[in-house]
């Protein structure tokens, strides 16, 4: 037995703590959390801080199991990826079979414990946001068509739908028009990183938009989808989500994303190339400032409402 | 000077271990949080009466 082998066979059976952490994909949990946070405090109804505090944590180990279930299952293609070989399983230092039990017993502990903090509906609903995105997102969805991360990104926009249910135990329109602006928000989102990515989901065979259809495609998408997403985000600053800062916020962020999507749509590969995708890496890092601010325009409207400054009334 | 020096995998397992053990005394905190919000805002109160009767 050679001293590298050695070491490899010692890495793989001791990982660290951070190492199962990092299964849990800690960037978009926080996404997670705070989308579910802002769900739970535009919530009509007054949460206890505890329950609202076990309900978000139970939320974010909900979302960080459904990723240790999708590193489970894509450890080959995040092998190929340059953006994701660091990852624990592809880069050894945890086996495939850890991270599913992982991922299967966090997804039960964190279902059933939401359900007994909160409610039953709530419980239910993060069961099928795990369920979606691990096997109808990665199982089917991102390996056969094109059209996996528009599909797929409605698990990634249910979390305020949780927090709202876990205040409320019962649906309404509002947590919807979130689920919606988040949905809406995940492909030009995607398409950019896709972009500039450029050959890692070629080399991985995923069917990303600018394999399938061609880098072209994928710039007229973003920008479809982009004059869609402002339609709707301003639309909702007029609904009981909205009232004026969140309109103000909105009008600024969205006449900034359409000019980066028109910015994105002029461009072609040589241009792209010539300052390595710097509009497209823009355009990638301001949609998560527009997701964010969105949602903290929307908390803020929640949480001045009781000085009757909030909202349009 | 010890006899058997601590490798560089005793740290990481120590880590690990003292990690799931914070986890776990986090968790036996918050069900006790929880237990005591729910019983104090007597969310058991109904089961109670129908007990009681």
């Amino acid at each position: 037995m050679s001293d590298a082998s050695l070491q490899t066979q010692t890495r793989m059976g001791e990982a660290g703590f951070g190492d199962y952490f990092a299964l849990l994909k800690p960037r978009v949990m926080s996404l997670v959390v705070f989308t579910a946070l802002v769900g739970l405090l535009a919530a009509p109804v007054p949460v206890h801080p505890f329950i609202g505090f076990c309900a978000i944590l139970f939320i974010a180990v909900g979302g960080g199991a459904s990723g240790a279930l999708n590193m489970w299952w894509d450890a080959d293609i995040d092998a190929v990826m340059r953006r994701t070989r660091s990852r624990p399983i592809p880069a050894g230092l945890i086996e495939p079979g850890e991270a599913l039990g992982l991922g299967i017993a966090l997804s039960g502990f964190s279902v059933v414990m939401l359900a007994l903090a909160t409610n039953i509906l709530a419980g239910a609903l993060l069961a099928f946001t795990i369920f979606f995105y691990v096997v109808i997102y990665s199982m089917w969805l991102k390996r056969s068509t094109p059209q996996n991360i528009v599909i797929g990104g409605l698990a990634g926009a249910f979390p305020p739908l949780v927090g709202w249910v876990a205040a409320t135990g019962s649906m309404a329109v509002e947590p919807w028009l979130m689920v919606a602006l988040t949905f809406l928000w995940t492909p030009p989102h995607f398409w950019a990183l896709a972009l500039f990515m450029r050959n890692d989901y070629d080399d991985a065979g995923v069917p990303m938009l600018t394999v399938t259809h061609g880098r072209r495609a994928t710039r007229w998408h973003i920008l479809a989808y982009t004059v869609v997403l402002a339609a709707f985000a301003i639309g909702a600053g007029f609904t009981g989500l909205g009232g004026p800062l969140y309109l103000t916020v909105s009008v600024v962020l969205n006449a900034l994303f359409l000019l980066g999507a028109l910015r994105i749509w002029r461009r072609d590969e040589a241009a792209s190339e010539a300052d390595n995708f710097a509009v497209e890496r823009k355009f990638f890092r301001l949609s998560l400032l527009y997701l964010f601010l969105h949602f903290g325009a929307i908390a803020a409207e929640a949480m001045l409402k009781p000085y009757g400054l909030g909202g349009w009334s | 000077m010890s006899l058997r020096p601590t490798h560089e995998l005793h740290n990481r397992r120590f880590g690990r271990n003292l990690g799931l053990g914070l986890v776990l005394a986090a968790f036996v905190a918050l069900v006790f949080g929880l237990t005591m919000v729910k019983v104090t805002r007597g969310d058991f109160a109904a089961v109670q009466t129908e007990q009681s009767k």
